[in-house]
């Protein structure tokens, strides 16, 4: 009774992949620990990152927490790959079903919560309040909050690999199959709560990015004149609180029906699965936009500065964005058009689904506008930018081939449906957030990436996308089903070999990255940015210091133009120090994100394991926390005018050897 | 008072207002499903059987007049009246905890009378949004007898201020929620 239902029998002893995974983390995790102390750099991390408020290291954060994440899903990928590869006729492979179920069930939980909604999040806190010339977002405490709910949200979803077991349903979780009479383990739990909690982070992201955009633009900047970047995270976060609250409540639901043997979504006692996989898509469709906007925001971005042009068609991006913000509420039926609810509300949804590419098509064109005549330079961000329009075009026709009901009836569950969602995602998010990252990543450290590493990722991840989704639209069209553990085909076998060797592409692709980036902390001193300029670019934030100061901008900028940079640089107003400093309002560093965040875990962990006395403990920890934090009245300093004087003295002296 | 001032109060009130929004959209969910489910009694006793409406009349009362009770609480604090404020705060928090009494009897005895969660959907869904709404008026009243404490630590000062408005408006939706409720659940169950 003391630890509810866990035991030792919950560690998975006789599974030599993930005991094996299991010793290897907890080495590193150690070594980790033992160099951290040497270096006496706890204290360090403690102060200056995990109690941070500053957007820039919580994006920091973020993008840490997506690329370990990465690392974590796309393990998933290539063992999935390998198991089809091998597992036909007589060979069972070498993943047992009940593990195989649980790895594709993680991969798309963690791919999409864990790795592209943390890029995003993380893109958005670096790059947001610079380009608004804002010196932080509106709720630095709940930016702090919200992240470390989310990366505790990923830790419980590790910790179900060696305590008890992960949900075994697919990414969604389908009732009644993920009701307890069909997942009597754990692992539904686990799915539910890591989920809750992570989604309660983002929930607070979103309420945050929203206000930080609406009220925090420097002087001079209406809706109109800000970069597009920003447009599309105000859409994206638009999105996030009208979604999220649908997943936490269908959520809820299902986990009622778990704890409690309700009857929401099980088979006897009245209960509705369609309700469920109603609600779920009412959240999940929303939600792959809510991830690709920023994305097309950063293609926006780039494209414009390498292409030395202003970006085309300015306000039908801003309108194309808002529409399939609004759309992307109309088409959830098309998740289930075998649903059987009829041909009319099919046509209905399958036209909506349709209708939203054209908003789309909008911005591919108004993107090659912008190149058509530019002095492109063929950086590595222009590179994903180009990779990304070719790949996602053929993800958006693939998509409105889905879209056709009749079509779909024949491809749903295929992997035709696998390979589509992937095109648009890794072509579209992924695509983006890596250009994003390498595009300021000099913005917030200081200095630029490396690009030989940056465009070998790009070319592995190129080739590796195309590698290993195309075989997966042809094995959809050969009838081939999504999740299959084993297979009889014979003439699947060679496809799927072809389709291993595009995930080690991938492989290779994110490989370079992490080369890219221990190469480019090598080499900083001959790569660093001291003009704040690197790409001669046309936003706010290249107009102050590379790295960012902690206070963003000594003195905050009035707007009179949509690229205030670029006309700053033209009217020689860029760069000219300030007459006289001012001293600056901060917010102070704060632990209690961090940990309410752990109480969280703790209560997270509890309630899946029914160890009620625990769960008690973490909800009054979560909620002593956030009251003893409501007392404290000294949240905020005053940074001197004659430090922020000292730091930009500084900053032009560097600028004037650079550019003099 | 720089642009970038950390303590602007409109902001915290906007923030407060789309997480009102957000919550709402909770509600809505658990109504939405509600409306599927409520007819699913299987067998099962139906709201027609079960609710009593004077009882939830009179628990309906305590909220309407709790809300009432804020405003003068907020009035209160345009007049710089601590002593009133005080009074009022406590006034409502001993209806909300009324309300509260009241709901967790009612649950109490419908679930004595084998009238329960697990009895059917219809039940699963009519304790989920009743009981959701019921943690939001104790998540209330928590919240309610920290602001008690802070109004005689700190005073009316700006904090207290932007969260006393914070908690007023959290407060009058609650009881907007509970109308839907009793409409939608209540009225529309037992006639």
């Amino acid at each position: 009774m003391f630890l509810g239902k866990l035991t030792l029998d919950a560690i998975p002893w006789h599974e030599p992949i993930i005991m094996g995974t299991g010793v290897a983390v907890a080495l590193g995790g150690l070594a980790m620990v033992a160099l951290l102390t040497h270096f006496r750099l706890r204290t360090y991390l403690w102060r200056e990152w995990i109690t941070s408020v500053d957007h820039k290291k919580v994006g920091v954060m973020y993008f840490i927490l997506g690329l370990v994440m990465l690392l974590r899903g796309f393990a998933d990928a290539i063992m999935m790959r390998a198991q089809q590869a091998m597992a036909v006729g007589a060979n069972p492979g070498f993943l047992p079903p009940h593990h195989y179920d649980q790895i594709f069930t993680a991969h798309g939980v963690i791919m999409i919560f864990f790795v592209a909604t943390p890029f995003i999040l993380g893109l958005m806190n670096v790059v947001v309040p610079l380009q608004l010339g804002a010196r932080d977002v509106a709720y630095p405490f709940v930016n702090s909050l919200g992240f470390w709910l989310s990366a505790f949200g990923a830790v419980l979803v590790m910790v179900s690999m060696w305590v008890g077991d992960f949900a075994a349903t697919g990414w969604v979780a389908y009732p009644p199959l993920s009701e307890m009479g069909y997942s009597p383990t754990t692992g539904v739990d686990y799915y539910i709560w890591s989920l809750q909690i992570s989604g309660l982070g983002t929930t607070l992201a979103g309420i945050n990015f929203v206000v930080t955009i609406l009220k925090m633009r420097a002087p001079g900047m209406d809706l109109m004149k800000m970069p597009v970047f920003c447009w599309t995270s105000l859409i994206t976060n638009i999105l996030i609180v009208a979604i999220f609250p649908v997943l936490t409540a269908t959520l809820a639901m299902l986990s009622v029906d778990r704890i409690f043997d309700m009857h929401f979504f099980t088979n006897e006692g009245g209960g509705n699965a369609m309700m469920y996989i109603n609600l779920i898509w009412v959240w999940g469709h929303p939600e792959v936009y809510v991830l690709v906007l920023p994305a097309f925001g950063v293609y926006s971005e780039v494209i414009a500065t390498f292409s030395r042009k202003p970006l085309f068609g300015y306000s039908s991006m801003v309108y194309a964005t808002s529409s399939i913000g609004l759309l992307s509420f109309l088409v959830w039926l098309h998740h289930f058009f075998t649903m059987g609810s009829g041909a009319n509300v099919n046509a209905f949804f399958g036209i909506t689904t349709s209708i939203i590419s054209i908003p789309t098509g909008v911005k591919l064109f108004n993107w090659l506008f912008t190149m058509f005549r530019g002095r492109i330079q063929l950086h590595s961000c222009t590179l994903w930018t180009i990779g990304f329009m070719v790949t996602f075009a053929v993800g958006g026709m693939t998509g409105v081939l889905l879209a056709v009901p009749g079509a779909d009836f024949m491809l749903h569950n295929s992997l035709f449906l696998v390979a589509h969602f992937h095109n648009v995602i890794i072509g579209g998010v992924v695509y983006g957030c890596l250009a994003g990252m390498t595009f300021w990543f000099p913005k917030v450290f200081g200095f630029t990436l490396n690009e030989f590493w940056g465009k070998l990722a790009f070319w592995f991840w190129l080739i590796g996308y195309w590698l290993a989704f195309t075989p997966l639209y042809v094995l959809g069209l050969m009838g081939m089903t999504r999740r299959m553990n084993h297979y009889e085909d014979l003439s699947w076998q060679p496809w799927l070999l072809v389709a291993l060797v595009g995930a080690v592409f991938v492989g290779l692709g994110i490989l370079a990255i992490l080369v890219q980036l221990a190469v480019s902390i090598r080499d900083r001193a001959q790569n660093r940015d001291t003009t704040g300029d690197p790409w001669n670019a046309r936003s706010l934030e290249w107009s102050t210091a590379s790295p960012a100061p902690f206070y963003n901008f000594a003195h905050v900028p009035t707007i009179t133009s949509l690229e205030q940079h670029w006309e700053d640089k033209e009217t020689g107003r860029a760069w000219v120090p300030p007459a006289a400093y001012e001293d600056i309002h901060m917010p102070r560093n704060t632990g209690a994100g961090f940990i309410i965040s752990a109480f969280a875990f703790v209560l997270g962990f509890a309630v899946i394991w029914n160890i009620w006395w625990l769960a008690a403990l973490g909800l009054f920890g979560m909620i002593g926390t956030f009251i003893a934090r409501s007392y404290d009245r000294d949240t905020d300093y005053w940074v001197p005018a004659a430090q922020v004087e000292q730091i930009e003295k500084a900053r032009y002296a560097l600028m004037q050897e650079a550019r003099p | 008072m720089s642009a970038a001032h950390h303590d602007d109060g409109s902001k915290t009130t906007l923030g407060f207002w789309i997480y009102l929004m957000s919550d709402c959209l909770i509600f809505a969910s658990l109504f939405a499903t509600f409306a599927v489910l409520a007819g699913n009694v299987v067998g099962g006793p139906e709201g027609r059987e079960l609710f009593d409406l004077s009882y939830v009349g009179w628990e309906t009362l305590l909220l309407l007049v709790s809300s009432a009770t804020f405003g003068f609480a907020m009035l209160a604090m345009e007049r710089e009246d601590r002593r009133a404020l005080r009074q009022w705060l406590v006034l409502t928090w001993l209806l909300g905890a009324g309300f509260i009494a009241m709901e967790v009897h009612e649950f109490a005895a419908l679930i004595a009378e084998g009238a329960g969660p697990q009895r059917s959907a219809f039940l699963s869904a009519y304790f989920t949004l009743v009981g959701t709404h019921g943690l939001h008026v104790t998540a209330g009243l928590l919240w309610l007898a920290v602001m008690i404490h802070q109004l005689s630590v700190f005073g009316i000062d700006a904090m207290v201020r932007r969260r006393l408005a914070c908690l007023s408006l959290f407060w009058h939706f609650l009881d907007l929620v509970w109308i839907c409720v009793f409409t939608f659940v209540y009225l529309r169950g037992a006639v």
